[in-house]
């Protein structure tokens, strides 16, 4: 069974959950390929694949991939797909896959599975195992008929340090495109103003999530992350209703953190906040949800109503610290 | 402009989820809603419509229950919607509901279809993606702004990390739409008793034309296992508390 990987680059250089998409077919039985695409830059770029364990590679290249379109990018990919038939095609669940990878497997008559975070193999073929309902369930679906199927691998799901190394030649791969094939018409990525509040550096978040049910009771949070010391943060919802600015925000639109203590009070753990806070040390999750996913990945859980605990809590921490 | 907005309903967001016997999905939930990302890409729908004229279509597929969420579209001001009825919409994998979808949208000849950029139940992301590739559409996705621009759109993508691009589409267009992009309304009491008398499409997969062929099924629904060893603090809320300040000062030392 062979498996094409498509990397992906960003700004020049490798996006990071190409390496993690990588070593996630790595784990395949048969052959490992990749391909990664972009502008005459590409090539400079694909030279970093030729020390890694792939059976083949690909520098997909062309001027009018200088900037990333879904049409583009769709009928590069495609071409080398119908050429090379590759039994399982997998890639980075990054907001990039996210606008072009459905197209692509619908072009080729397949669904892709999106957000994987296992995939194995029966003697029956393929099965990919992915979340429901935010992270509150899981589910296995099975590939059915002939390859190539597709899937794309959630962030973390796989570790990007266990990619091998190897020796690999790149070949080069232009694809036939026509301008007239490409109907958006970007223009450079911005920031919008520089970012004031920098949750990055923080020791410790105190952050808050839908189950606060009404503006007025944010301070009630906001009180603990005072009698901590703590930075006050948000999960995507809070910030969407203009509870708190944007910049507050955690999660993969928002800032990814890693502080010492993460508390996420009445945040139920959907994977776009996970990935932006779970590489926090230690996380202290408070939900009146005992099967709250944040429970899942929190070493210390406290399953109650947070208007009643949170203020209890910071009475305690305010005696405490006199 | 004549607007589709693609419509799901799924369970609402506090509902305990029970695993039904046969562990191939849940037991029917208690209540239901709007998908929320979807609540947006009908509030954008309005919100064009009212700048520039035209239609709004609400378009949804799912069971006869569903009409619950349609009858909420056409108050909050949809001019009319088609359900496309099912009571077993699991048996198509993500091509052959967008295929259902895109062969009823063909019968409207829309400017502009919006949808919301994932859905709260099953979370693929690319219902509004395929549905672009199927009708020949050009598409943009996760779509903080829409602009009318001369013949076309522009319109605000965010990526990741806090970045934005700005991308000028022809129409038609598929966009999906990012939860937080406008500010929701609600239905007004003569919308309500408007939206009764609106008309309601009824329509089905096999009267589509549509066949069953997955190339992907939904083999198992399970519970996570835990991969953490997590230490759930019991007890009464002071208690509860006091635990965790001991632990807080004595095993992760940070007060």
């Amino acid at each position: 069974m062979s498996t094409l990987v498509i990397l992906e680059q960003i700004y020049g250089g490798w996006h990071r959950m190409s390496w993690e998409a990588l070593a996630a077919a790595q784990q395949m039985d048969g052959p490992v390929w990749a391909a990664v695409a972009g502008g005459a830059n590409v090539n400079t770029l694909a030279a970093d694949l030729a020390g890694k364990r792939l059976d083949r590679a690909w520098a997909v290249s062309h001027q009018l991939l200088t900037a990333y379109t879904a049409d583009g990018y769709t009928a590069a990919l495609a071409e080398l797909i119908r050429r090379e038939q590759p039994d399982l095609v997998l890639l980075p669940h990054t907001y990039q896959v996210r606008d072009f990878a459905p197209k692509l497997a619908a072009r080729l008559g397949r669904t892709l599975v999106s957000d994987v975070v296992r995939i194995r193999r029966d003697d029956q073929g393929l099965v990919f195992t992915r979340q429901l309902f935010q992270g509150k369930l899981n589910a296995d679906y099975r590939a059915v008929g002939p390859g190539p199927h597709f899937a794309s691998i959630q962030a973390g799901a796989c570790r990007a340090d266990q990619v091998q190394a190897g020796t690999a030649a790149v070949e080069a791969f232009t694809p036939e495109l026509d301008a007239s094939m490409i109907r958006a018409a970007p223009q450079d990525p911005f920031r919008e103003a520089q970012r004031a509040v920098d949750l990055t550096a923080a020791e410790l978040i105190v952050s808050v999530g839908r189950g606060i049910k009404e503006q007025e009771n944010i301070a009630l949070v906001q009180d603990l992350a005072e009698a901590l010391g703590a930075e006050f943060a948000a999960s995507r919802p809070i910030c969407d209703a203009g509870w708190l600015p944007m910049e507050r925000q955690v999660g993969s639109s928002g800032q990814t953190v890693s502080p010492k203590v993460y508390f996420a009070v009445g945040i139920s753990g959907a994977i776009q906040h996970l990935v932006g806070m779970k590489g926090s040390k230690c996380v202290v999750a408070i939900n009146k949800d005992p099967n709250a996913p944040i429970f899942e990945i929190a070493d210390y859980g406290v399953a109650a109503d947070l208007f009643e605990f949170v203020p209890e809590l910071t009475e305690q921490i305010r005696k405490l610290r006199g | 402009m004549k607007i589709l907005a693609a419509i799901k309903q799924v369970p609402a967001r506090d509902s305990q989820l029970r695993v039904n016997d046969s562990g191939t999905w849940i037991e029917e939930p208690d209540t239901s809603e709007i998908n929320e990302p979807d609540a947006y890409a009908l509030e954008e729908a309005l919100q064009l419509r009212e700048k520039a004229g035209g239609e709004v279509v609400a378009l949804c597929a799912g069971p006869e229950s569903a009409s619950q969420t349609i009858r909420e579209a056409l108050a909050k001001g949809a001019d009319r919607a088609i359900h496309i009825e099912d009571d077993d919409l699991g048996r198509f994998d993500s091509l052959g509901i967008a295929r259902i979808l895109a062969a009823a949208a063909a019968t409207e000849q829309p400017d502009l279809i919006l949808t919301g950029l994932q859905s709260d139940d099953l979370g693929f992301g690319q219902t509004g993606v395929i549905l672009a590739e199927l009708l020949g559409m050009a598409h943009a996705t996760i779509i903080m702004k829409v602009e009318p621009r001369g013949t076309g759109i522009r319109v605000k993508r965010e990526l990741e990390d806090g970045w934005f691009q700005n991308t000028d589409l022809p129409l038609p267009a598929v966009l999906t739409i990012q939860s937080g992009i406008n500010k929701l309304r609600y239905a007004t009491l003569m919308g309500i008793k408007k939206a009764k008398l609106k008309e309601v499409r009824k329509l089905t997969a096999s009267g589509l034309g549509v066949a069953v062929e997955p190339s992907v099924r939904l083999e198992r629904v399970f519970m996570p296992q835990r991969t953490k060893q997590t230490r759930m603090i019991e007890g009464s809320v002071r208690d509860q508390a006091a635990a965790l300040v001991e632990a807080l000062r004595h095993e992760v030392r940070v007060l």
